[in-house]
């Protein structure tokens, strides 16, 4: 099982201080926290993609780029990319360059994204965010799988005899995630391609997250890609911790009341009671998410929210520091305890290349796309 | 027979509230129309010990467990009575903002019967420009009577020119008992439900083959 953060990666005030950072000074927090993960012995960073304020990564490949030369075994990956609006045939070439210069460590989650004018600002409209995201993927499906290209589709210019470059490493496209937290067409999308579903359950109750992944389950094994215990399944989730579950209580109010998406509504203790928010001792976020598999199944990647609201980097590295010494090493051991023989580990690009090398396409769960 | 469930909404802010009486009296008259013929369930949700539930849904985008509850009831109802106060010229808010953190596919094809309450009858036709479009954007189905009660009203038998308020509401509970036990039209076919996205998904290849030139 893979363990990680993803960052939204927004310029938030600190409600604490009232002081807003920078946007290079964002930008330079986000690297800081991405080598932290690393440090720590965490699996995965993952980055947003946004295209407006008050959020500053809108070129994802040139700063996982940028910390792939500074790490050596982190998995890069993305939360999300927006396969609605970015062409698809820029994806494909450079997240393909991002995997090279990566050596294999990169993966990539497609989302719809949830601003309205991002559509328009792109060319696009939103009425079409569903078609958009099945048609865009196809075709990067396919770019990374065929050599030689002839396209054609509704939403942007065909192609013919078209090759993108440079191929994927190994001949190994990334994996691929696709995130949602409402859409039942996107479950069934990740289920056809027997790629991965990632529930963003970040801030809705899990009964409703319980259907969406129970019918990704479902349909990945309709498609012929293994069982469903077998879906490779990643989670989010969003902890403040403090050695004293008081003290983390006290020091994370003031940023949950302000926090801009969840601020100024419910309380704190309504929000953890629904969502799994978790702010506490250690011990209480290793048990918390110990029960996402009680709920959702055997899971392969877990990403944790742990630089927002506008927290301090210092405290955000001293969160990432809990998070790897005093959290981490016991859920890998637990859940390696509790995990049935035969589901599967978090997706990585040495074993889809073994994978691929033993020819076992279709008899394990890692996946190659639709079953024939 | 399956037992028919009858949910009234009433965005009443008062206790006691005339409004929620309106709803009370117009369930009552909707089960005595179909005492007899079939089982009858009502339900009524008191938006008011909701409202912090409803404003927190807007701001997080998800409903809490007690509103999740009440939304799930009307989503099931065979029939919606929906009463609201008249505030400046048109419903309440809060009677607003619960039908705004509904699925806009909720109320497909239910049966709703509108009813609004308010100080002086000179707002009665609220329900006409404000609630009845509200729930034929909701794709309901609205039955013609719309019942105002204003304060005089519940003092009065009505008069030669306009029925009294027991009247109208006998008429509009006939019109939406008519509808929920599927008397009217073609007889026997029951409100449709809205299709729930996770019992009937959209098999890939079809979503693909949609888009193909």
């Amino acid at each position: 099982m893979q363990f990680g953060i993803f960052t939204v990666g927004d310029v938030t005030t600190d409600p604490t201080t009232g002081r807003t950072p920078s946007e290079h000074e964002r930008i330079k927090a986000m690297v800081a926290i991405a080598l932290k993960a690393e440090e720590v012995g965490l699996d995965v960073f993952a980055t947003g993609e946004h295209h407006n304020p008050p959020f500053v990564p809108s070129s994802p490949t040139t700063m996982l780029g940028y910390i792939a030369a500074r790490t050596e075994r982190l998995i890069l990956s993305t939360a999300t990319t927006l396969i609605t609006t970015n062409d698809p045939v820029k994806i494909a070439e450079d997240y393909a360059m991002l995997q090279h210069l990566a050596d294999g460590r990169v993966d990539l989650m497609m989302g719809r994204g949830n601003t309205g004018p991002v559509y328009p600002w792109f060319g696009q409209d939103i009425r079409q965010g569903i078609p958009l995201a099945v048609e865009n993927y196809a075709l990067l499906h396919r770019l990374w799988r065929e050599d030689v290209v002839d396209w054609q589709g509704r939403f942007r210019t065909a192609l013919q005899g078209f090759t993108s470059t440079p191929r994927p490493l190994d001949g190994v496209p990334p994996f691929v995630w696709h995130g949602s937290i409402r859409s039942p067409e996107i479950a069934e999308q990740a289920a056809y391609y027997g790629d991965g579903f990632f529930a963003n359950n970040i801030f809705w109750p899990k009964e409703h997250f319980i259907r969406l992944i129970g019918l990704y389950r479902e349909r990945f094994a309709h498609y012929g890609h293994g069982t469903p215990e077998q879906a490779i399944v990643g989670l989010g989730g969003q902890v403040f911790m403090r050695k004293n579950s008081q003290d983390a209580v006290r020091e994370f109010r003031p940023y949950f009341d302000n926090a801009p998406v969840y601020g100024h509504g419910p309380s704190l203790e309504e929000f953890t009671a629904e969502t799994p928010l978790t702010v506490g001792s250690p011990q209480q976020v290793i048990d918390r998410t110990l029960t996402f598999r009680e709920s959702f199944g055997d899971y392969q990647r877990q990403l944790f929210l742990m630089d927002h609201a506008g927290l301090p980097l210092k405290t955000v590295l001293e969160q990432l520091d809990i998070l790897g010494e005093e959290v981490v090493p016991v859920l890998r051991r637990e859940f390696a305890a509790r995990r049935p023989a035969g589901v599967p580990d978090g997706p990585t690009h040495a074993a889809l290349v073994a994978r691929r090398t033993a020819g076992t396409a279709g008899e394990t769960p890692v996946p190659t796309g639709p079953a024939a | 027979m399956e037992t028919l469930k009858i949910v009234a909404v009433s965005a009443g802010l008062g206790r006691p509230s005339s409004t929620r009486l309106l709803a009370d009296r117009l369930a009552g008259a909707v089960r005595a129309q179909l005492a007899g013929e079939r089982a009858v369930e009502v339900r009524v949700v008191e938006l008011r010990d909701l409202a912090v539930d409803i404003a927190n849904n807007l701001v997080t985008g998800f409903p809490g467990a007690a509103l999740r509850e009440a939304v799930e009831a009307v989503a099931a109802a065979d029939g919606l009575i929906a009463v609201t106060p008249i505030f400046t010229a048109s419903y309440s808010g809060l009677f607003k903002s619960f039908f705004d953190v509904i699925e806009n596919t909720a109320l497909t094809g239910k049966p709703v019967l509108i009813a609004a309450t308010g100080g002086t009858a000179r707002h009665s036709l609220a329900l006409e420009h404000a609630l009845r479009p509200l729930f034929a954007y909701l794709r309901a189905v609205v039955v013609p009577t719309a019942v105002y009660a204003a304060s005089e009203d519940w003092g009065s038998a009505g008069d030669a020119g306009a029925d009294g308020l027991a009247a109208r509401i006998d008429r509009a509970a006939e019109e939406l008992a008519a509808l929920v036990a599927g008397r009217s039209g073609s007889g026997s076919s029951p409100a449709p439900r809205a299709s729930d996205p996770y019992d009937a998904v959209v098999p890939f290849e079809q979503q693909l083959a949609a888009l193909r030139p």
